[in-house]
Parts: C-alpha cells; sequence; structure tokens
C-alpha cells in the first residue's frame, strides 16, 4: 500500500515492510569489501528487521531450559536435588551454564546482540523522526484515484455554472500568468473550499500543506507522527529497563534472616542468616535499624470441611527502632511488605521455634533455645536440628521433628494432621560424638553430619526416639543429662489460667524475613509505563496522509479525496468518506456564502459578500 | 443446592448448548464446501456451453437455493431450501476470490446457540464467585472457567465489531471452549477454598483478569492465522492453475484480509499480555520481594511475550508477513496453551496455585 519512493521509509531498516525494495545489494557484486565495507555490511545486517526478528525468537528459545532445569538463582535447593539425582548429567549441563541460564554467557549475548541491533535501528529512526516531525506533508500525487478510500464530491454549485463558465473561459482564452486552470468564475470557490479542508484537516490534528501542481489547488495533510513516536518511546524504554536493571540492581542487596517470636535482630551484615549483595553494593550503606518481631499470628481455615487447615492469614506485628529513636510498630504480612529505612521487608515464610533445653546430669544448663523448625508440608510437619557444642562429656546433636498436630499413620508413623498447635509433639534421635564445627567451616544450622558421630536413639539403635510435649522433660539415654521441650506460655506466665491441654501457645513461632533494596525499582516501572504508552500509542494512533484536490473535469470543477495508509489503519477508508462528507457539506455552506455566479452582480467579488443564509 | 452446585449445573448447561452451537457450525462448514463445489462445477458447465468466459461472475448464492443438496436442507432445517439472497457474487470462481455464500441457517441456530450458551456460562461464572466470595479465577478449575467465558465473550464482541462475518469461527470458538471446559470440570474441579495469603491481592484481580483476557484475543488470533494458512494455500493452489477441489474456504474472506484480523485482535492480546507481564511484576514485587526472578512461570510469561514481538515484528519484515508470520502467531498460541496447561500442572516454581 505504501508507495515504493517514501522518504519515510529511509530510516526503517532496509528489510522493513515500507522499505523501498532494493537492488540486488551493490556490495555483493563488488568483487572485494574493504574493511570498512565489511563493517557497513555487518552494520546493515545486525540492524535489520529480520536480524531483529531471528534474534527475538533465539530469544525465546534461549529462555525455555530456564524452565526445565533448576536454576540457582530461583531455586538453589532444587539444584542440589538435581545434581543428587543425576550425577553423571549435571556436571555436563552446569559446564554449559545450563542452571545459570539467565546469566549464561550465551543468553546474554543473545540479549545483547537483540539489543545492540534495536539501538543501532532506534537511533537513525529517532534522527529522522526529528527531522520529519519538521518537514513538509509530502506533495500531492498527481493521480489521487489510485490511492485508498478515493471518492469524489463535486464543487458545490459548480453544475449550475456550466454554461456560465464557457462563456468566460472564451473571454479569457489565454492568461499565461495564472496558475490556475480554473475558470475563473469558480476560482474563489475552489480557493474556498480547499482552504476549508486544510482547516479542517489542521483542526482534526493533520498537518497541512496547499500545493498547486499543474494548476490545480490541493491540500495534502498528515497525521499521525505519534504513532512513530510511540514506537520510539517503546523500543527505547526497553533499553531503559535493561539499563536500570543491569546496573541500578547492582546497588541494591538482598538478605534473608529468621527471627523468633520476642527476639530481634539489627540490619548489619552479619546479622543476616544469608546476604546477596548487588555488584556495586557498599555495606556501610545499611542503616543499623533493629527489627524486632512480637508476634507471627497465623490464621487457618477451621469452617469449610474441604479446606481445613488452609492458611487465611499471616501477620507479623514488629517493632522497628533506627539507632537513638524510639520504636515505631510495624506490620508485615505476605504481599503487605514493610517499608522502613530504605529497605523493604517481606516476610517470606514462617514455621514453629520449639524451644528446648538441655542439662547435664548435675541438672545444669548447658543449651536453651528456640529452634527454628523448617516446615515440610503444609501441615507443618517440621524438621530441625540442635547442636550442643558444650559443656558436656562429648559434643550431643539432635535431629527433630516436630508435629503441631500429631496423629500416627497406619504404617506407625508420625505426621501432623493440621497446621496449628492441637497436639504438639517433639521427637528427637540424638547423636554423641563430633558435630564437626570446631574445624572452621562453615556448616548449617539446619543440618547434622552425623558421619563422626553415634547414634544414641531411633533408627537402628534399638532405643526409642525422644518424644516429648511442651512442659515434658526426659532423660537422655547413657545417664547424659535431661532434655526439656518448654512450654512458653506457661514459662512466660502470660496466660498462667490456660486450660489444661491447650497448647495453642506453647510454642514461639519464627518468621522468616527477606530484607531488600533495590534502587532500580522505581526506574524499572517508569520504564515499564512508558512501554505501555508507547505501545498503545504505536499500535493504535493511525499514521495517515489525506489529501483534497480540485481537479477540472470537462468543464466542471470536482473535488477529489484520497488518503494512505502509514502501517496498519483499517479505518482510513471511512476516515476519508467521513471526511468528504463532512468537508462537502460545510464546503456547500461555504459555497453558499459565495453566491451563484448568474446572481453575482457583475464586477462584485463574491469573497466580499455577506452571507445572506446564516 | 449450594451456590456452587448451582455453578456447576450451570456449567453442564452451558457446555451441552455450546456442543449443539458447534454442531450447527460444523453443518455450516459443510454447506459452504457444497455451496463452493456447486459454484465451480457451474462454472464449468457454463464455460464448457460456452456461455460464461472464465472469468465471468457466478451468482453462486441464488443457484444455491435452487439446487441446495439434501443433505443441505436437512442439516439446516426448513429455513435451508429458501432461496438465498441473489447478492452479486463478489469474485469469480476461477480467482482467488470467494464464492458468494448467501444466508445460512445452520449459522444463525449457531450463533443463537452461542449466545445462550455465553449467557449460561456467564451465570455459572458469576455463581461460582459469589459461592467463594472473591473473584473466581483463584485456581485452574476457576482460570479455565473465566477464561474460556471470556473467548466466548471476545469471540461475540468481534462479531458485532468487526465488519466482516466472522461466524465462521464459531466451529473453532465453541469447539475449543467445549474441550477446555470439559477438561476443567472434570480434571481440574476443586470446591471452593479461601485464598492462600499470597493470592490475597488486588493484583489478583487485575493480573489474572487481564492475562485471561489477552488468552481470549490471542485465542481469536489463533483460529484467524490457521484459516489464513489455509486460505493462502488453497489461493496459490488456484493462482497456479492446479485442479482444486473447491471447499468452504472459497466461501471465506481472502488470506490477506483474514490476515489483517488476525493481526488486529492479536494487537490487542499483546498489549493485553504486555500489561499482565508488568502487573506481574509489581505483584511479585509486593508478594515475594522481588520483581523478576525468573520462575517458571514468569519465564514462560516472558517467551510468550518474545513470540508474540517476534510475529508483529514478522508482519513489519519483508519475505515475513502472509504466512510466515501466521505460523508465529499460531506458535504463540501454543505457548500459551503450554503455559496454561504443562507449566501450570508439570513445572515447579512459585505459581502453584492450580488448587490440584
Ligand atoms: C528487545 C527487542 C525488541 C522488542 C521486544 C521489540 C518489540 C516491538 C513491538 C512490540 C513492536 C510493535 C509496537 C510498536 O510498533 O511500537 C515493534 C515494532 C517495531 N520494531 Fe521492535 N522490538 C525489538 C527490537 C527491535 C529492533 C532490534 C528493531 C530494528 C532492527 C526493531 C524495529 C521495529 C520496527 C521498525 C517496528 C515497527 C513495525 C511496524 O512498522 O509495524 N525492533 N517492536
Amino acid at each position: 500500500m505504501s508507495p515504493r519512493s517514501d522518504p519515510d521509509a529511509l530510516s526503517r531498516p532496509g528489510d522493513h515492510i515500507d522499505s523501498p525494495e532494493r537492488e540486488p545489494d551493490a556490495s555483493v557484486t563488488q568483487p572485494k569489501l574493504g574493511f570498512v565495507g565489511w563493517l557497513r555490511f555487518g552494520w546493515r545486517q545486525l540492524t535489520s528487521m529480520r536480524t531483529a526478528l531471528l534474534l527475538l525468537l533465539l530469544l525465546a528459545i534461549a529462555a525455555v531450559p530456564g524452565s526445565l532445569v533448576p536454576q540457582r538463582s530461583s531455586d538453589p535447593n532444587g539444584v542440589t536435588q538435581y545434581f543428587a539425582d543425576n550425577p553423571d548429567l549435571a556436571p555436563v549441563l552446569d559446564g554449559f551454564q545450563l542452571f545459570d541460564v539467565y546469566t549464561s554467557a550465551w543468553f546474554s549475548a543473545v540479549y545483547l546482540l537483540l539489543f545492540l541491533s534495536l539501538i543501532g535501528c532506534v537511533i537513525p529512526r529517532t534522527k529522522h523522526h526529528f527531522e520529519a516531525l519538521r518537514a513538509r506533508p509530502p506533495r500531492t500525487p498527481a493521480r489521487l484515484s489510485r490511492l485508498a478510500g478515493y471518492t469524489e464530491r463535486a464543487l458545490p454549485g459548480a453544475a449550475r455554472s456550466d454554461a456560465a463558465q464557457g462563456e468566460r473561459r472564451q473571454q479569457e482564452p489565454s492568461d499565461a500568468s495564472r496558475r490556475s486552470a480554473y475558470p475563473a468564475d469558480l476560482e474563489p470557490r475552489v480557493d474556498a473550499a480547499i482552504a476549508k479542508a486544510a482547516e479542517q484537516l489542521k483542526r482534526a490534528g493533520y498537518r497541512v500543506e496547499r500545493y498547486d501542481v499543474r494548476g490545480e489547488a490541493s491540500v495534502s495533510a498528515e497525521r499521525g507522527y505519534l504513532r512513530e513516536t510511540g514506537n520510539l518511546v517503546f523500543h527505547t524504554a526497553l533499553v531503559g529497563v535493561l539499563v536500570a536493571v543491569g546496573i541500578g540492581g547492582g546497588f541494591g542487596f538482598s538478605g534473608q534472616r529468621v527471627v523468633v517470636e520476642g527476639q530481634s535482630f539489627v540490619n548489619t551484615l552479619a546479622a543476616y542468616d544469608s546476604f546477596n549483595p548487588g555488584r556495586f553494593f557498599d555495606d556501610t550503606t545499611l542503616d543499623p535499624y533493629r527489627l524486632s518481631l512480637e508476634e507471627l499470628d497465623a490464621v487457618y481455615e477451621t469452617r469449610n470441611q474441604e479446606a481445613i487447615g488452609q492458611p487465611i492469614d499471616f501477620t507479623a506485628t514488629v517493632s522497628v527502632q533506627a539507632q537513638g529513636k524510639e520504636s515505631q510498630p510495624g506490620v508485615v504480612k505476605v504481599n503487605e511488605p514493610l517499608r522502613v529505612h530504605g529497605t523493604d521487608v517481606y516476610l517470606l515464610g514462617n514455621g514453629y521455634a520449639p524451644t528446648i533445653t538441655v542439662r547435664d546430669p548435675d541438672g545444669e544448663v548447658v543449651f536453651t533455645d528456640a529452634v527454628p523448625f523448617l516446615p515440610q508440608d503444609a501441615n507443618l510437619t517440621s524438621i530441625g536440628v540442635v547442636k550442643v557444642p558444650d559443656g558436656l562429656e562429648e559434643q550431643l546433636g539432635m535431629v527433630g521433628f516436630f508435629y503441631p498436630t500429631q496423629t500416627t499413620l497406619g504404617s506407625g508413623a508420625y505426621t501432623s494432621s493440621y497446621p496449628d498447635l492441637v497436639f504438639p509433639v517433639l521427637t528427637l534421635n540424638v547423636y554423641q560424638g563430633d558435630l564437626g564445627i570446631d574445624g572452621g567451616e562453615p556448616t548449617s544450622v539446619y543440618t547434622l553430619d552425623p558421619s563422626s558421630m553415634e547414634q544414641l536413639t531411633g533408627g537402628s539403635t534399638g532405643v526409642e526416639s525422644i518424644e516429648l510435649m511442651p512442659g515434658e522433660t526426659v532423660d537422655l539415654p547413657n545417664g547424659l543429662g535431661s532434655v526439656t521441650f518448654e512450654d512458653v506460655s506457661a514459662g512466660a506466665g502470660a496466660d498462667p489460667a490456660a486450660d489444661e491441654g491447650d497448647y495453642s501457645q506453647s510454642v514461639s513461632r519464627f518468621a522468616s524475613f527477606d530484607i531488600h533494596d533495590d534502587p532500580s525499582q522505581g526506574w524499572v516501572l517508569v520504564f515499564a509505563v512508558l512501554i505501555i504508552a508507547g505501545l498503545l500509542v504505536s499500535l493504535f494512533v493511525p499514521r495517515r496522509r489525506m489529501w483534497v484536490k480540485a481537479v477540472q473535469r470537462d468543464g466542471a470543477v470536482v473535488l477529489e479525496y484520497a488518503g494512505l495508509a502509514r502501517g496498519e489503519d483499517p479505518g482510513l477508508e471511512d476516515a476519508v468518506a467521513s471526511f468528504a462528507d463532512r468537508h462537502a457539506g460545510t464546503a456547500t455552506d461555504a459555497a453558499a456564502a459565495t453566491p451563484a455566479p448568474e446572481a453575482a452582480p457583475p464586477g462584485e467579488s463574491a469573497d466580499d459578500r455577506p452571507n445572506p443564509s446564516t | 443446592m449450594t451456590l456452587d452446585d448451582i455453578s456447576i449445573t450451570l456449567v453442564y448447561s452451558a457446555m451441552a448448548v455450546y456442543a449443539i452451537a458447534f454442531v450447527a457450525y460444523a453443518i455450516d462448514l459443510a454447506r459452504r464446501s457444497a455451496v463452493a463445489t456447486r459454484a465451480a462445477d457451474e462454472a464449468k458447465a457454463a464455460a464448457a456451453a460456452g456461455v460464461a468466459t472464465a472469468d465471468s461472475p457466478v451468482a453462486v448464492g441464488a443457484s444455491a437455493g435452487a439446487g441446495a443438496p439434501a443433505g443441505a436442507v436437512a442439516a439446516g432445517g426448513p429455513g435451508g431450501s429458501t432461496p438465498t439472497s441473489a447478492k452479486p457474487a463478489s469474485g469469480t470462481v476461477r480467482g482467488a476470490a470467494s464464492v458468494a455464500y448467501g444466508k445460512s441457517p445452520a449459522l444463525r441456530v449457531g450463533v443463537a446457540m452461542t449466545v445462550i450458551a455465553w449467557a449460561l456460562h456467564l451465570a455459572a461464572d458469576v455463581t461460582r464467585g459469589l459461592a467463594a466470595g472473591r473473584v473466581p479465577w483463584a485456581n485452574m478449575y476457576e482460570f479455565a472457567l473465566t477464561g474460556t467465558l471470556v473467548i466466548t465473550s471476545v469471540y461475540l464482541l468481534v462479531l458485532v465489531v468487526s465488519k466482516h462475518d466472522l461466524r465462521f469461527l464459531g466451529t473453532f470458538v465453541t469447539g475449543l471452549v467445549l474441550v477446555l471446559l470439559g477438561v476443567a470440570t472434570v480434571n481440574f474441579y476443586v470446591v471452593v477454598a479461601p485464598l492462600p495469603p499470597a493470592l490475597q491481592s488486588a493484583w489478583l484481580v487485575i493480573h489474572v483478569f487481564v492475562a485471561t483476557s489477552a488468552t481470549g484475543f490471542l485465542a481469536l488470533g489463533f483460529a484467524l492465522s490457521v484459516v489464513q494458512l489455509l486460505q493462502a494455500r488453497r489461493e496459490s493452489l488456484v493462482a497456479s492453475a492446479k485442479a482444486v477441489k473447491q471447499n468452504f474456504l472459497a466461501t471465506l474472506p481472502d488470506s490477506a484480509t483474514l490476515e489483517n484480523l488476525a493481526y488486529r485482535v492479536i494487537i490487542i492480546g499483546f498489549i493485553l499480555w504486555t500489561f499482565t507481564l508488568m502487573a506481574g511484576a509489581i505483584w511479585a514485587e509486593a508478594a515475594w520481594g522481588r520483581y523478576w526472578g525468573w520462575d517458571t512461570k514468569e519465564v514462560w510469561t516472558f517467551i510468550i511475550w518474545v513470540v508474540y514481538a517476534g510475529y508483529i515484528h514478522a508482519r513489519a519484515t519483508r519475505g515475513w508477513r502472509g504466512s510466515r508470520s501466521a505460523w508465529l502467531a499460531i506458535i504463540g498460541f501454543s505457548t500459551v496453551l503450554f503455559n496454561f496447561t504443562v507449566v501450570n500442572l508439570f513445572f515447579k516454581g512459585l505459581h502453584a496455585y492450580s488448587g490440584l
């Protein structure tokens, strides 16, 4: 639909659908390409539509493996598991960076090339667009009848003047200085109609230019520059997102920390359980505020028979205290992070932290702490580890299961049947020996390496695992001492009147917080908004040209209307038709102001006459 | 009977009516083939008799009524035998242009049934929402229930808005909706359950609904692209003057028109999808503490987006407009379906909201 000679298309990649079709590339037929020639050739290839398209498709394909294989960034445990399950395959995949797809060399290569192509494409277009914004709408084509929505309307009043026309024409047979080929008596009418068209088009948002070519008066109009603007904004904002993420993200950090009810942590590097700084992150920028978890409130479904135990709500009530300031209350919920002191605090998980006390044979406390147990299922069957490095003859380790509401399966195994504290039971298997923590190697607080320890209870030892409910104490095997599962509600004395058998407050909960700062976030949002806005504009603002021309045909003057779509423009033909109707309609009014030639007293200019009808 | 039971009953009723609509649309397609074949035969006969030159228009619409075969009459009901309006044939049989088709009672039955099914479907969806006390799109079953409703709505909307007669897409739309609803009720159904904390957000309303709407538009774009490919193949056969067995395609818009229509629906779907992706990122920031983490569902949302960006580019790339871009639209919708089914059910990730 677009003419081949559209200057506008020059800024587009050579293989854009609206670009003029090139002769078979001259550079190919050249015997030899110089270095610069090759560079130019390569650049043209890189910034072509076809390359952009292929790179886009390649990007889509390259993203797939990251959903098939666990990724270190989003699922580190999954990666560990994958290595354990596929010991032969995993290292091979790792060699291809398949566990880090989105930071891999090959994925990066694809998107960097794509963005290079994008920049190479957008810059000349932007330059050209600025010029186009200042340029005149193109000259009216010689023949409108070949263009979209072509339609004609009679020049109002023209039919009636046929006779007069012929006469006048003869009266002025050859006036070489005249530009116009119209009969002189119609000229004011033509002029008024074209001026009117120009004005109406202008009001409709078109840029207009009058052309009088070969004696034919016309107006050329173009609108929809916003379409190209939108497209350029869209593509530029894509680069903006990439840059914001790539650079801005480097100044942030994210850290995780487990906090038990009643405990607190201070926002310093050392206090985090795990910490991932961005590339440019400076840890002196951490504001050392204190975050205390007052209470973690969990609500579970109790009425809907089909969904018993499903979580309804988790609320962490916290207090935040900046250095040397009063502490402020705060709330963290799922979906509702707490934004304090330049960081965002998220509630990512929660669970139980049974308070366990170990005494030596003399009854001296050698260990007491609320130990976070990691939930394993929806009913919060949880696993935890207790390590007692000092105070006993040998180091002691215990691997425990905690069941908030314990039930026994048919197989005799225990499980939890409800996530809240209805019938809490703690079981412990005791190990004695070397905990392996003295060597200075970092070990997880959630795992126990029993390789250099002797198991004393459970498993194949023949000794029953230790089993406790809140408030109970039992002796450790071999007279090592005793272990107590503290009932924190009793201990705190907060609720001494609690019914016997009400365990609902007997075990502390913990919250696992994720604390972030990502300075790129705001920028990414700004660019995202630009992307959407640019997209809407570039896909829905029609870019079109419209022409109105007065042509003389067999002594009469006819108004011709036609349009040209620049890009997708389904509404073009309707737009031309409705403009023609409107214009011809109002042109009639305008013509009414210009009386028919017969009625005009000789010598009086039609334009000077007042409008009799209005 | 609880509200949810009522909802389920309505779903089954809607499915039954969709099935009737599907049959009606299918009959219409069969009838189109018959009309096209006869038009071709008549053109041949006319040519043989030396009456008509190769490019003389054949008023198929008029002849269709006169000699309607028993099959079409039976299929279309009594109305099928009334002579169809003798609209001037819009094309010639030899050319690639379409054969005039005229009125089709089966088609009208199809559309009427689709509207009824849509109303039942809407009622089912609303009652499900009332039963749950929240928006009805929080698990696989509800995604499917609402998503199919949106597909039908988009189809009906496009019928109203478009200048072209797109009712022939009814076979695809009702067929797809029927299959998805069937799978959803049989395999995905879960009773009403409260929202897990992570889903308790205004973004559930926006993000998921926009995603579902996008799917509705992309589905229609897919159907149009498939027909476009078939039509393009037929046109090239006709152009190379090979013997073509005329089928229903002859009565449909030409491939260029189909392509433009597909493009228009797909860009709407694409914009909605872009918004889905961004709203998802904003929600993820609130719920999980990062706006983008290459979670499996995020990966596939991204892949879909990039494939459709590729489609839009293809439309603007010389040598890629036409059939190649249609293939991209088809691949694009396949990734949408893949994302909804396989990724939801079998891939591990944070988006574990299928409720299964
Ligand atoms: C990150 C990579 C890219 C993405 C996601 C992307 C996406 C899009 C989208 C969605 C559109 C349609 C909306 C609009 O017109 O604004 C579009 C159009 C366009 N893109 Fe890109 N693009 C990318 C890279 C490129 C590159 C590298 C080029 C140049 C080689 C390019 C050239 C164009 C052109 C010329 C159009 C207008 C198409 C038309 O005339 O209809 N894009 N792009």
